[in-house]
């Protein structure tokens, strides 16, 4: 039986990223706010100081900083007509556990999405004519030009290095042309390059292309937060993304939030304590708080006025299943939405190889690089190409870790004397370029409860049925011909392009940039939540993360979950505080 | 909810020192934190060390087949061998400890072989996983090569029983041969490049092979060091003075 506790004003689950940004607005407002947190308290100098934090095995292949499946994963399926099977080990996603959630173990890189982006429907039949018949891809409740000021918002917090290539509708000269109107320039200047960024920077500018170079989370000089949060520069360690910063140069819930947050009278954290479900009185239009289990196995009853879900898009999902609120989707019949829309990354990469170039990749940052965005969204004319979207193409030198990062030339084998020296003669001397596409939704890729395999709480697992189509296949091999171009422009001896053809698969790791099943929309019939992400079934609760994209955008996505976090914050400090209730009517 | 409520601030810390009318117990393994962030100086969570102990894992049959089977993997050149790199007591201590036991992957059933891109489904961890493989391609190797275990074959042909383990086309009882290969590759790679401290690439023979100098975390000096050969002494996490990475030894 679960045993009640007192009510508290705001109960968030999950505390990673977004759930430190909700806390901090709500508390700021006076309001009591608990955090419940499945994992441990992490902090930086006691768990990610620089005497253990680079540990290759430890924590990329140990996956120390991991969620564990053990205790409950997802099954996988890449098709409606196959049986989904559970990923035994993580492989293509690491979402995280623990506070600061995914957010400690992030690269960084730390973009916006294209005003045309949010209109990725009525935009492109506009321009190219009707949709292929099984995309369902939808317009977000809300433009760009809404969420500019929270875009703001969030890259002030993290202190992103990065240069404003359109400020206030004028172009300027070494920012990313393609962009949408910023208010303001960013809060620190780009991160130095090292070499191989600036040997693409050379070869996609003689190409005519627009490199500028990355936004980035990791601090280029010493920055103080608006919270009063001090962040020191970033040393190039080269453990960031998979790792945890141990110098206070990578913006995470620890280095923008905690400190400030964690002094407030009004908020308390509850780490091990894991949220079951979510409660619901009879009607089933109020959220009554959730149940909850602690590391001894007793179950708790948390009674709460407002409900923020912050648990990461795939437990989000989980839970609002599980909790039975809002309809299932059914991919027969197009009915319902809860699960509908999951979308994901497209990547491929194309490796080079030098004889008289040395690249020392371990001086890398997990947001360092140059990029183009010529053949990102809707930058570039799409007619007769057979596809919608696009994505961006990078030299990112993040690492030069030897276990993951060790590419060698096309037709060397993957073990024996050849393999060796082959790995001797191309460590320090390859680099590569990278495409980071965009994935349409789709009618047969989706969220719902497997119907076999359950959680170490008996719960039925999350079921993923996923594949990539047509269309991210053909702009994929599009992105991949473009990168193939920049690859030869910087002169390699060699190169091997790794192109992303045939079935997605669960097992090599690509991005953890899972995206919709809880998604946002016009109204009801359509989607989960309104533009303030709170739910059209039940309007006490709101729901948090990259869930709410309706399809993915060629981007990574937690400059646009930052955004969303302040927007929807705002509303509920501005709105729903003074009126309780529906901030959109359906 | 309703701006009255915000008078209910601090209302659960208060009950909760205080006592409440209604019967309260605090949750006991969960961690409350309230007020401050907790912190504690000089206690960071360094890692668990392979230790130089005996086997814990392999019996010598089974030792004898990894030692071989690894130097297949990485055989020794002007460089060190796998075996001579630590990988055979690395993954000694590997399988005897929680990645062996596959402590946090989900291993429920019901099974079933499943397609490439489900990944993973071996109803074995990697320990028995590996116990089962060794005897399996031992006894496979007996009837292919009049009664020798694969560490008493010939280089090529040792190199040939791999090969087949690689595609699938050797078939295994009781085991996925291509499963098992994989996992082995990996955990190989793992021992000759990971940090010395868990117990393989000794003196950090495979970072000196290849130019990475470990687990230095301030390379701000060469940021601007454009293609240049850097040749930085590597350290490990086990014990180092500095994390710098000071001047080039050269
Ligand atoms: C290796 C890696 C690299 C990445 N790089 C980038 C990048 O460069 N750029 C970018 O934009 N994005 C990147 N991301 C993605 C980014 O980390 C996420 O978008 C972001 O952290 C999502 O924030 P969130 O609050 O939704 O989830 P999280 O930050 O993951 O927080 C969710 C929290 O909820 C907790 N939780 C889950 N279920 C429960 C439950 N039932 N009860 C209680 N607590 C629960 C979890 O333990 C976790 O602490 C990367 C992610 C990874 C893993
Ligand atoms: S690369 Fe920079 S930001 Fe990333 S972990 Fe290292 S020091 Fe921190």
């Amino acid at each position: 039986m679960a045993r009640k506790l007192p009510s508290v004003d705001v109960l968030i689950i999950g505390f990673g990223w977004t759930g430190a940004i909700m806390a901090e607005q709500l508390t700021a407002e006076g309001l009591q706010v608990l955090a419940l947190e499945r994992g441990v308290w992490r902090d930086t100098s006691t768990d990610f100081a620089v005497t253990n934090a680079q540990d290759e095995l430890r924590y990329r292949y140990r996956g120390e900083l991991f969620e564990e499946p053990a205790r409950g994963t997802l099954t996988f399926r890449n098709s409606p007509t196959q049986t989904a099977l559970p990923m035994r080990r993580l492989g293509s996603f690491l979402p995280g556990t623990n506070v600061g959630g995914s957010g400690v173990h992030w690269n960084g890189q730390t973009w916006r999405f294209l005003p045309t982006d949010f209109l990725t429907k009525t935009h492109n039949e506009q321009r190219y004519g009707p949709l292929a018949a099984d995309m369902t891809v939808q317009d977000w409740a809300i433009t760009y030009e809404e969420l500019e000021p929270y875009y703001d918002q969030f890259e002030y917090l993290c202190g992103i290095s990065g240069k404003a290539g359109n400020l206030k509708g004028v172009k300027q000269e070494g920012g990313n042309p393609f962009e949408g109107a910023r208010s303001r320039d960013y809060p620190n200047p780009p991160m130095e390059m090292v070499y191989a960024p600036a040997l693409f920077r050379e070869a996609a500018a003689g190409l005519g292309f627009h490199p500028f170079p990355a936004p980035s989370a990791n601090m280029s000089r010493p920055y103080t937060n608006p919270l009063g949060i001090g962040l020191g520069p970033c040393t190039y360690c080269g453990f960031c993304e998979k790792f945890a910063c141990g110098n206070y140069s990578k913006a995470t819930a620890q280095t923008t939030i905690l400190p400030v947050l964690m002094r407030r009278d009004n908020f308390t954290l509850r780490t091990e304590s894991e949220v079951l479900r979510i409660l619901k009185d009879r009607s089933g239009k109020r959220a009554t708080g959730v149940e909850y289990i602690d590391t001894e196995g007793q179950v708790w009853e948390q009674p709460a006025d407002l409900v923020i879900l912050a648990s990461y898009i795939l437990n989000n999902a989980h839970l609002m299943l599980v909790s039975k609120i809002g309809q299932p989707y059914d991919p027969a019949t197009g009915q319902g939405v809860v699960g509908k829309n999951y979308a994901y990354q497209i990547t491929s990469s194309v490796d080079l190889f030098f004889d008289d170039k040395y690249f020392n990749n371990f001086v890398g940052a997990g947001a360092l690089g140059m990029i183009i965005d010529d053949f990102n969204g809707d930058n570039f004319d799409h007619a007769g190409l057979g596809f919608i979207g696009g994505g961006y193409i990078a030299q990112w030198t993040t690492n030069g870790r030897p276990i993951e990062t060790r590419p060698v030339p096309d037709g060397t084998p993957k073990w024996g004397a050849k393999w060796k020296k082959a790995m001797r003669d191309s460590y320090l001397r390859s680099t590569s370029v990278a495409t980071h596409g965009a994935v349409m939704s789709h009618r047969q890729n989706y969220l719902d409860l497997d119907p076999t395999y359950k959680d170490v709480y008996g719960r039925p697992l999350l079921r993923m049925t996923f594949d990539f189509t047509d269309n991210e296949h053909k702009m994929s091999k599009y992105l991949t011909d473009k990168a193939t171009a920049i690859a030869k422009a910087m002169k390699p001896r060699e190169f091997k392009v790794n192109g992303r053809d045939g079935h997605y698969s669960i097992v090599p790791y690509q991005t953890t940039h899972n995206t919709g099943g809880t998604i946002m929309g016009a109204n009801p019939r359509e989607s989960v939540t309104n533009k303030f992400l709170q739910s059209w079934d039940v309007p006490n609760l709101f729901l948090l993360g990259s869930g709410a994209f309706p399809q993915n955008a060629g981007y990574n996505p937690t400059g646009t979950v930052g955004a969303l976090a302040y927007h929807a914050a705002k509303a509920i400090r501005e709105q729903y505080l003074r009126a309780p209730g529906p901030l959109v009517q359906a | 909810m309703s701006r009255k409520s915000i008078s209910r601030r601090g209302f659960l810390t208060a009950t909760l020192a205080a006592g409440s009318t209604a019967p309260l117990v605090l949750p006991a393994l969960a961690r409350q934190y309230q007020g401050s962030e907790p912190w504690t100086p000089d206690v960071a969570m360094a890692p668990e060390r392979a230790t130089p102990a005996p086997a814990k894992f392999f019996s010598p049959e089974e030792r004898t087949f990894i030692e071989a089977a690894v130097d297949r993997l990485i055989p020794k050149d002007e460089w060190p061998s796998a075996t001579e790199a630590g990988v055979a007591h690395f993954l000694d201590g590997q399988l005897a400890g929680a990645f062996g036991r596959a402590e946090s992957w989900y291993m429920q059933g019901p099974w079933e072989k499943g397609e490439d891109s489900q990944g993973f489904q071996s109803r074995l961890a990697p320990a028995p996983l590996y116990r089962a493989a060794i005897k399996a391609i031992d006894d496979h190797c007996g009837e292919k090569y009049g009664g020798r275990k694969f560490a008493d074959l010939s280089s090529s042909d040792q190199d040939d029983v791999l090969k087949g383990l690689e595609k699938g086309d050797v078939k295994l009882k009781g085991v996925d041969a291509k499963t098992f290969f994989t996992m082995l590759l990996q955990n190989t790679i793992e021992g000759f490049f990971s940090d010395p401290v868990h117990g393989g690439n000794k003196d950090m023979v495979g970072w000196k092979m290849i130019g990475f100098p470990g687990a230095r975390y301030d390379y701000r000096p060469y940021i601007s060091k454009h293609n240049q050969k850097l040749d930085i002494e590597p350290v490990s996490v086990a014990g180092v003075d500095s994390f710098g990475a000071g001047t080039p030894s050269k």
